[in-house]
């Protein structure tokens, strides 16, 4: 394919995602809408900016962890990480105790849990990593269960925190699109902000970075460094997003492999717009979908896991995993 | 009497065996010799029921191997594939009295005892019986297999590529005890070998085998002749007589 | 051998009496023997804490028995009921059940959840037939993931039917709720594990793959539908009555392993005991973190179960199975 094609080709195809994009977002703000319109518009709003930030750092977050890992599979929710912010932000309710908590102000403690899910993540990337990196399978099933381990603990600490409240055990299994609060949503917004400029930064590493380590090495990238940031970033991101709507976990797998399907490069600056759009497709359409449509309300993140996990049982059985 | 009538076998477009039709008597060793990709393998496969054919039928006995019972053809003719992954943790010892399982399925007795000590006792086992499978080098876990296919005292014994990871010594003892199981016992023993010379030393009959087809079948005398086995193995080989057997070098 | 296995029951027996006399009604043994126990005392005894403790140990030894039988057939070590589909599909059953059928009784129920645990058990080897690649791990990583989607689906249809909350329950694994009339359907499950053990030399041949069992005159394909027919009753009638446990059948089978190898004869009966006694440890220690109140003994496991299996894939994956 000539540069000049695979341009004009990427260009239209990012034209026609953001077309999409677009329609999904006009049919959530407007469709079925029935009273005051200044209401609906501020009421709808926030719950777009909810789903855009959430599609916007799932989309970003795992085409770059996927670069930084050199492959397709394996993705942030994947290996645990969603459910390790909501382990640790029990965790410090449980050893704070609700009372101290109520002192602090709640972007502080937003930090602080961001700073400390960072430190961890790390850690249990380089030892992950260490143990299991020849086989990817094995990653991915260390990864799996530890997100399993991180969801029980979790409830363990929940149960102990508060023995009579069960209700609170099961209810953040999946991700809820509706409950975020503005104070919440604009703190993300800044994180995920400062996270992009910090990309943004670090951009022309990517497309270096995804052809490997050594090649990386020898074409003068500080790897170590670089993939290290670009983690840090990443998980930032992962955070931001947990703590809008909770643990999402096939949604990052499925926008991002789609994204790689209709772009016909690589190259990251086609792949992390088209991921981006898509996610806001999926994730905005698909609200509105079931929303006006069927009049569901929280099953979204029910139609994403599905969708999602056969995805992922598509992509391992065509044998692109190794 | 193992009788193979016009067995076919392919996998995709490649015809594995083609159109095999050939009778092993009762008692004495056989031994199927030929290039990689002759089709050994798949046709003792075929001729155990491992692999169904495609064509053709195969019989033990007057017993049609597709359609006789397993486990009656198990008390009649027993068989070891080459490339045996076991993943089950067994000790030798419990490996070895699985042969015992077709006739007491699993509820062994004395007698099915004193057979399990004598196949360790044959295949050097004594003293590895209680160690696990997986604590063995290759060659002593082949031992083990031959041990267990020993155990369930069959008329046939069909092996494939017995000899794989055997030192000389176990090679040899290996020989020498089908050798007598053929002659004392009456026990036909149908083998896969590679080396010639083996086949030369021990069998019986020779069948040589090329591309899916028998090409060749006599006694080791009729068939270890320098221009036979170049036809069959595409290099060139020179035969001598050393101590009453025929044996081929291939290195000239 | 014979002397160490009875060592291992009377533990168990200990740790079953124990689990009789823990928990927030007092019910003291001196006072049961003196005969001056209250009738209330009594009723707790025979009603709530009997019931819980014979469904501990029928639980726990099924599910350990299940997870060995699936190792043996599917020759992985890391397959059991959680992480093959087989549990999702079993709940994916009864869900079916609590919509079309709700009269049903709690047998029937039963045997509609093994039919759709043996449904989704199957789907599984389908889907790995067509892997071109397999590694030891792909197995359990492809099951987990079956058991997501139909997890995701269960709830979606259990979120339609506004059935989220029996749906939940039967994910818990929670033995506070068990009474007197309604567990003993898992005595069923142990009548199944008894049955597995009667044909365990069939299932050890079994393991040693379809050529070895072949050559034996073993029904390869008979002995993998019984074994798995069994983990998928076994399966249900543990769903049905109590919830799930995470990777219990993997736990005890592969440290049984390892210890003891897997002559099924001669190990099924440790594996059975030690299942038990894992779950009810697990209970007691739920029972007596926070008193007055109880941790269910899925959440315990949960905790215990995905630390061992992390241990034994990391330990054990890159080199056997």
């Amino acid at each position: 394919m000539s540069p000049d094609f695979e341009r004009r080709r990427a260009r239209l195809v990012l034209a026609l995602l953001a077309v999409a994009a677009a329609i999904a977002v006009l049919a959530f703000m407007t469709l079925g809408a029935r009273g005051s319109w200044s209401f609906v518009l501020s009421f709808r709003g926030a719950k777009l900016a909810v789903l855009v930030l959430v599609a916007y750092a799932i989309a970003v977050s795992t085409v770059l962890f996927q670069t930084i890992t050199g492959n397709r599979v394996l993705t942030p929710s994947l290996m645990g990480f969603d459910q390790l912010y909501m382990l640790l932000q029990t965790a410090l309710v449980f050893l704070w105790g609700a009372r101290g908590l109520t002192l602090l102000d709640p972007r502080a403690l937003f930090a602080l849990n961001v700073g400390v899910m960072v430190a961890f993540s790390l850690l249990l990337y380089r030892l992950l990593f260490a143990r299991a990196g020849n086989s990817l399978h094995l990653l991915m099933l260390a990864g799996i269960v530890l997100g399993l381990l991180f969801r029980s603990l979790t409830t363990l600490l929940q149960r102990l925190i508060n023995p009579n409240d069960f209700a609170v055990v099961q209810d953040r299994m999946f991700a809820n699109f509706n409950g975020a609060d503005g104070q919440l949503t604009l703190t993300c917004a800044a994180l995920v902000l400062v996270v992009t400029l910090g990309l943004w930064r670090l951009s022309s590493t990517f497309d270096v970075l995804a052809l490997g380590r050594d090649p990386a090495i020898s074409l003068g990238v500080n790897h170590h460094r670089t993939v290290t940031l670009i983690l840090m970033l990443v998980v930032a991101l992962v955070a931001a997003c947990t703590a809008l709507v909770g643990p999402i976990t096939f949604f990052g797998l499925l926008v991002a492999n789609l994204a790689y399907l209709v772009m016909p490069s690589g190259k990251h600056r086609h792949t992390l717009p088209a991921a981006v759009l898509i996610a806001i497709l999926f994730l905005v359409g698909g609200q509105t979908v079931l929303e006006r449509v069927f009049a569901f309300n929280t099953a979204l993140a029910l139609v994403i896991e599905f969708l999602g996990g056969l995805a992922f049982i598509l992509i391992v059985l065509k044998g692109r995993v190794r | 009497m193992i009788e193979i009538r016009n067995v076919a076998k392919s996998y995709g477009k490649v015809r594995v065996v083609d159109d095999v039709t050939l009778t092993i008597a009762r008692g004495g060793l056989t031994s199927l010799v030929g290039p990689n990709g002759a089709g050994k393998s798949t046709l003792l496969s075929i001729a155990a029921r491992l692999i169904p054919a495609d064509t053709g039928t195969v019989s033990v006995d007057g017993l049609d191997v597709a359609r006789t019972p397993s486990d009656q053809l198990a008390r009649r003719l027993a068989i070891l594939r080459q490339d045996n992954h076991v993943t089950a943790r067994l000790n030798v010892r419990d490996l070895v009295a699985f042969g015992r399982y077709p006739h007491s399925k699993g509820r062994p007795t004395a007698e099915d005892r004193t057979h399990v000590e004598r196949a360790l006792a044959y295949m050097d086992l004594d003293g590895l019986a209680d160690r696990f499978l997986d604590e063995l080098s290759g060659g002593q876990r082949q031992r083990a297999f031959i041990a267990m296919t020993l155990c369930q005292e069959t008329d046939y014994l069909l092996l494939d590529e017995p000899l794989n990871n055997l030192d000389i010594r176990h090679g040899v003892e290996l020989m020498k005890l089908l050798r007598r199981a053929a002659t004392e016992l009456g026990k036909t023993v149908v083998l896969v070998l590679h080396d010639v010379n083996f086949a030369s030393s021990y069998s019986d009959r020779i069948i040589a085998m090329r591309s899916g087809r028998v090409v060749l079948a006599g006694t080791p005398d009729e068939v270890m002749t320098p221009d036979n086995l170049s036809d069959v193995f595409g290099c060139r080989f020179d035969v001598h007589t050393i101590a009453g057997k025929r044996i081929a070098t291939y290195f000239s | 051998m014979k002397l160490w296995l009875a060592l291992a029951i009377l533990a168990t027996a200990v740790l079953a009496a124990v689990s009789l006399f823990v928990g927030v009604s007092d019910v003291s043994l001196s006072a049961l023997l003196a005969g001056t126990a209250s009738p209330q005392a009594q009723l707790v005894l025979v009603a709530s804490r009997v019931p819980r403790t014979v469904a501990l140990i029928l639980a726990g030894s099924g599910m350990a028995v299940c997870g060995t039988l699936m190792q043996m057939i599917m020759r992985n070590r890391f397959v059991d009921p959680s992480t093959a589909g087989t549990v999702e599909a079993a709940r994916f059953g009864m869900l079916m059940v609590l919509i079309f059928a709700p009269g049903l009784p709690l047998v029937a129920k039963m045997l509609v959840a093994a039919a759709f645990a043996l449904a989704g058990t199957f789907i599984l080897l389908l889907i790995l037939k067509q892997v071109p690649l397999r590694t030891p791990v792909l197995v359990p990583l492809i099951g987990i993931m079956l058991g997501a989607v139909i997890n995701a689906a269960l709830l979606f249809i259990a979120y339609r039917y506004d059935l989220t909350q029996s749906v939940l329950a039967w994910t818990m694994g929670d033995f506070s709720t068990v009474l007197r009339g309604r567990y003993e359907i898992l005595w069923v499950a142990f009548a199944l594990t008894i049955a597995a053990y009667v044909a365990a030399d069939q299932f050890t041949v079994a393991g040693l793959g379809e050529s070895f069992a072949t050559n034996l005159g073993l029904n390869y394909r008979r002995a993998m539908a019984l074994g798995l027919t069994l983990v998928a009753m076994v399966t249900a009638s543990v769903v049905v009555t109590v919830g799930v446990a995470l990777f219990l059948g993997l736990i005890v089978p592969n440290l049984v392993s390892l210890i003891a190898g897997d002559n099924l004869r001669r190990t099924l009966p440790w594996t059975a005991v030690g299942g038990a006694a894992l779950l009810l440890a697990c209970d007691l220690v739920g029972r007596l973190i926070i008193p007055p109140y109880e941790i269910p003994v899925g959440t315990v496991l949960g905790v215990i179960g995905p630390i061992a299996f992390l241990f034994l894939v990391l330990r054990r994956g890159a080199r056997v199975a």
